[in-house]
């Protein structure tokens, strides 16, 4: 009976700091992705500006969080960034159809290479760059208010009486269930709507598409905004959840290239199942597995040291490993994506 | 304007002319030694242009992880020239040793394991069981060498020191690191879509910066190592050489003439210290120009040669070159690995120059984008296109600080002073400068795709 309660606390204790945050920040991952496939999949590149957008859009959604604030606007035990997010949202449409026009439009144009997008990306990325911080300074910001925990490790501890807590909070709760209304909107639109149905197309064979009168102009305007949409609710979930600060979102853009492509780059299954797939792997490899094992093992087997794989601050190692062994095996990804 | 656009010889020689006038310029508006510690830094950002040059300009590959390489030959300079710490070697060398070993013993078993087994499930387990089997045998070892190195004394060691050999030395060891850092990177990336070359140096970059900063045994970490000895005397040794004092009495002999006895030994002391640090810019100038000649020479006969065909060939049309029989991956591997060792042996300059390793200080902006601007504004294919890019963008990426500031100064002056728009403005300059880095780059792209000096393109009659 000990060791069953045992288990039971080492369960909790591995939910509270793997399964909860691992489901929270893969959520993220997996919105980032999506976006980073749905522009590959029409656009044909990997646009590495993306996690920039994803800066930019959190960088206007704070602003007007900060303001609602100071006015005294708020939404409860929610926080109040969710009323500034559709203006983010929208001003970063406008600012990528921007750049569509006055960037992309010209490549496509003229039918260049890949990586002459993908250079022109950078560009763009660099520039995004330069107008956050030189908006919003390339400090750490937080903006999250209301209330803080769903579920309060102490109130957990009380009801069940383990000696584990388990805490989620109100940010990983809204992540989760954000994350997956989006998706479920995200592929009735593609599968049940003409538009998203003709982005499928256009996708599939780009000359087809137009010979069945497929507007191109259309799809490209439409796969822009959508991607913004989802930059900017990954960007400004994740802030929610940790904090926002320009080079992390920069960085993220590692994590979120290895979830599309581990998924099958161009593939919408993909991304999310690739987003997950990182994110786990980087919660398990860094988490110190010290306390988890003294719960299940025996005590003359207790570990002495932290029992961690790698140091948290190799995160990122994580995810170009699975990015490196995806390579190696399967360069089409799991689901089969287009070959890179 | 006609001549300038069509000749090639006249364009490059008019371009080098108007930055040798520009360098002059801040000699005599701001300081000869302003001057001379940007030429420092532009024949380096021309070497790192060089390499990327290579990469981009002779394959086309698309290299977003220069920081990265040019970390790695930091490293080198380190790892070469500071002195070996032994009591850190005495403490964690055994250990060390044993994990290295293990480290080797679990490749070759890997290497074997995909020798001698059949492709299926069974390999991947085996192959899994040996990753992770060889990850903890490695830690057994590895573990306590690294808590070992780094209690030695940490304040101000705590780690295993170098080979305390001439610092110069490491300008080669540093391109042979990031030789080998390309070839693996090249060798899971290439072959496949150019994206994922783009994606896989931009995480190896990172991956290595945060090496870097994390592993104190090998590098002291973000705790930095300062004073690595210079391949140059030290001003303060010049300041007290009567060589050097009589040499420099000499030089100004007119102007000391002049004044009278007290005045002219302060005169002459004060000399004597402006120009021991010239001096010193002056050498480190001289050793960078002697390597940038030599990279620049090979770079251009190589380009000229018949590899540097094929080179190009395979760049404008892989398939037609491919069914020519030329291996396309390999050569792509081949100039990725030479350009990356030419970015390790700028970067290893960068350290020496600088004197000390400051893993905290790398940043992509800074390294990756900022060569890529050179490059594609000096013009990607053409080797003196890259030296002048090298030397413009940085002329510009320097000076824009106090232009910028300048600049935020005017259009803020109507403003009251303690105006916290004005206060944020005038601090947010400088990441303007990203921003006008990335027009620039963009603008090139659109409108001059050939960049200042474009690449020649020699037809045969």
């Amino acid at each position: 009976m000990d060791y069953l309660i045992d288990v039971i606390n080492a369960l909790v204790l591995f939910s509270n700091f793997v399964l909860v945050p691992g489901l929270a920040y893969g959520s993220q991952l997996a919105l980032g992705a999506l976006g980073v496939t749905l522009v590959f999949g029409i656009l044909r590149f990997a646009n590495f500006a993306h996690g920039d957008t994803m800066a930019f859009g959190t960088m206007v959604t704070i602003l007007l969080t900060w303001w609602l604030q100071s006015v005294g606007v708020g939404l409860g035990f929610l926080p109040t960034a969710l009323i500034a997010l559709p203006v983010g949202i929208a001003a970063t449409a406008l600012l990528v159809v921007f750049t569509d026009k006055a960037v992309y439009r010209y490549y496509r144009a003229r039918k260049a290479v890949p990586v002459v997008f993908v250079m022109v990306s950078v560009g763009v990325m660099f520039m995004t760059n330069g107008v956050v911080r030189f908006i919003i300074g390339p400090d750490d910001r937080r903006f999250s208010d209301g209330e803080r925990f769903l579920v309060k490790a102490r109130t957990f501890k009380e009801v069940t009486g383990l000696s584990e807590g388990l805490a989620i909070r109100t940010t990983q709760g809204l992540t989760v269930v954000i994350a997956i209304a989006l998706v479920v909107a995200l592929f009735w639109f593609l599968q049940k709507t003409k538009t998203g149905k003709a982005m499928r197309a256009y996708s599939d064979n780009e000359d087809l598409a137009l010979l069945s009168g497929i507007n191109p102009d259309r799809i490209v305007l439409v796969t822009w905004v959508i991607a913004a949409a989802l930059a900017t609710i990954a960007g400004v979930l994740y802030g929610l959840d940790k904090s926002f600060k320009p080079f992390t979102y920069f960085q993220l853009l590692l994590p979120i290239f290895a979830a599309a492509i581990v998924g099958g780059i161009g593939q919408p299954v993909g991304a999310i199942v690739g987003g997950y797939v990182v994110a786990f792997s980087e919660v398990t490899i860094t988490y110190a597995y010290k306390k988890f094992l003294i719960y299940l093992l025996p005590e003359s087997l207790e570990p002495d040291g932290l029992m961690q794989l790698l140091s948290t601050d190799y995160k990122l190692a994580v995810s170009f490993l699975i990015l490196v062994a995806v390579l190696l095996v399967r360069p089409t990804g799991i689901f089969s994506g287009r070959l890179l | 304007m006609s001549a300038l656009t069509a000749n090639p010889r006249l364009r490059a020689t008019a371009a080098f002319a108007v930055m040798a006038a520009l360098l002059v310029l801040v000699g005599f508006a701001q300081s000869w030694s302003l001057a001379l510690a940007i030429i420092n830094l532009c024949l380096i950002s021309a070497i790192m242009a060089l390499g990327v040059n290579i990469q981009w300009g002779y394959a086309g590959l698309f290299n977003v992880g220069i920081m990265g390489f040019a970390a790695l030959g930091g490293v080198a300079a380190l790892l070469v020239s500071m002195p070996a710490v032994p009591e850190a070697w005495a403490a964690g060398g055994v250990n060390l040793a044993f994990s290295a070993l293990a480290l080797i013993a679990t490749i070759v078993a890997i290497i074997a394991c995909m020798r001698l087994m059949r492709r299926g499930p069974g390999r991947t387990l085996a192959i899994v069981v040996l990753v992770v089997g060889g990850f903890f045998f490695i830690r057994v070892f590895y573990d306590p060498a690294v808590t070992a190195i780094e209690a030695v004394d940490s304040a101000k060691t705590g780690y295993l020191g170098g080979l305390g050999l001439p610092i110069v030395l490491s300008w080669f060891v540093g391109g042979l690191f990031a030789a080998g850092a390309a070839w693996l990177v090249g060798k899971v990336a290439l072959g496949l879509r150019s994206d994922y070359l783009a994606i896989a140096t931009l995480g190896i970059s990172e991956i290595i910066i945060t090496m870097l900063k994390n592993e104190d045994w090998l590098t002291r970490g973000v705790k930095n190592v300062t004073g690595l000895p210079r391949p140059v005397p030290y001003e303060i040794n010049l300041q007290s050489s009567d060589r050097f004092i009589g040499w420099v009495e000499w030089l100004y002999s007119g102007r000391l003439a002049d004044l009278g006895d007290s005045e002219r030994a302060a005169a002459l002391q004060q000399l004597v210290i402006e120009n021991s640090s010239l001096f010193v810019k002056l050498c480190y100038a001289g050793l960078f120009t002697i390597v940038l000649l030599v990279v620049l020479m090979l770079s251009v006969l190589a380009l000229n040669s018949p590899w540097g065909r094929m080179m190009r060939a395979i760049r404008d049309n892989e398939v037609s070159a491919g069914a020519m029989g030329k291996n396309v991956t390999k050569r792509h591997l081949q100039i990725f690995v030479l350009g990356s060792a030419v970015v390790g042996i700028a970067g290893a300059m960068l350290t020496t120059l600088d004197g000390q390793f400051t893993p905290g200080t790398y940043n992509p902006l800074r390294f990756t984008f900022l060569v890529w601007v050179m490059v594609i504004v000096g013009g990607s294919g053409n080797n003196l296109g890259a030296v002048i890019g090298g030397f413009l963008i940085w002329f510009m990426w320097v000076e824009a600080e106090p232009v910028g500031t300048w600049l935020m100064g005017v259009l803020t002056a109507g403003m009251a002073e303690d105006n916290r728009l004005r206060a944020h403005l005038i601090d947010s300059a400088q990441h303007m400068r990203l921003f006008v880095m990335g027009l620039l780059l963009l603008i090139v792209l659109r409108f001059s795709p050939g960049g200042l000096l474009p690449e020649v393109v020699r037809r045969q009659s």
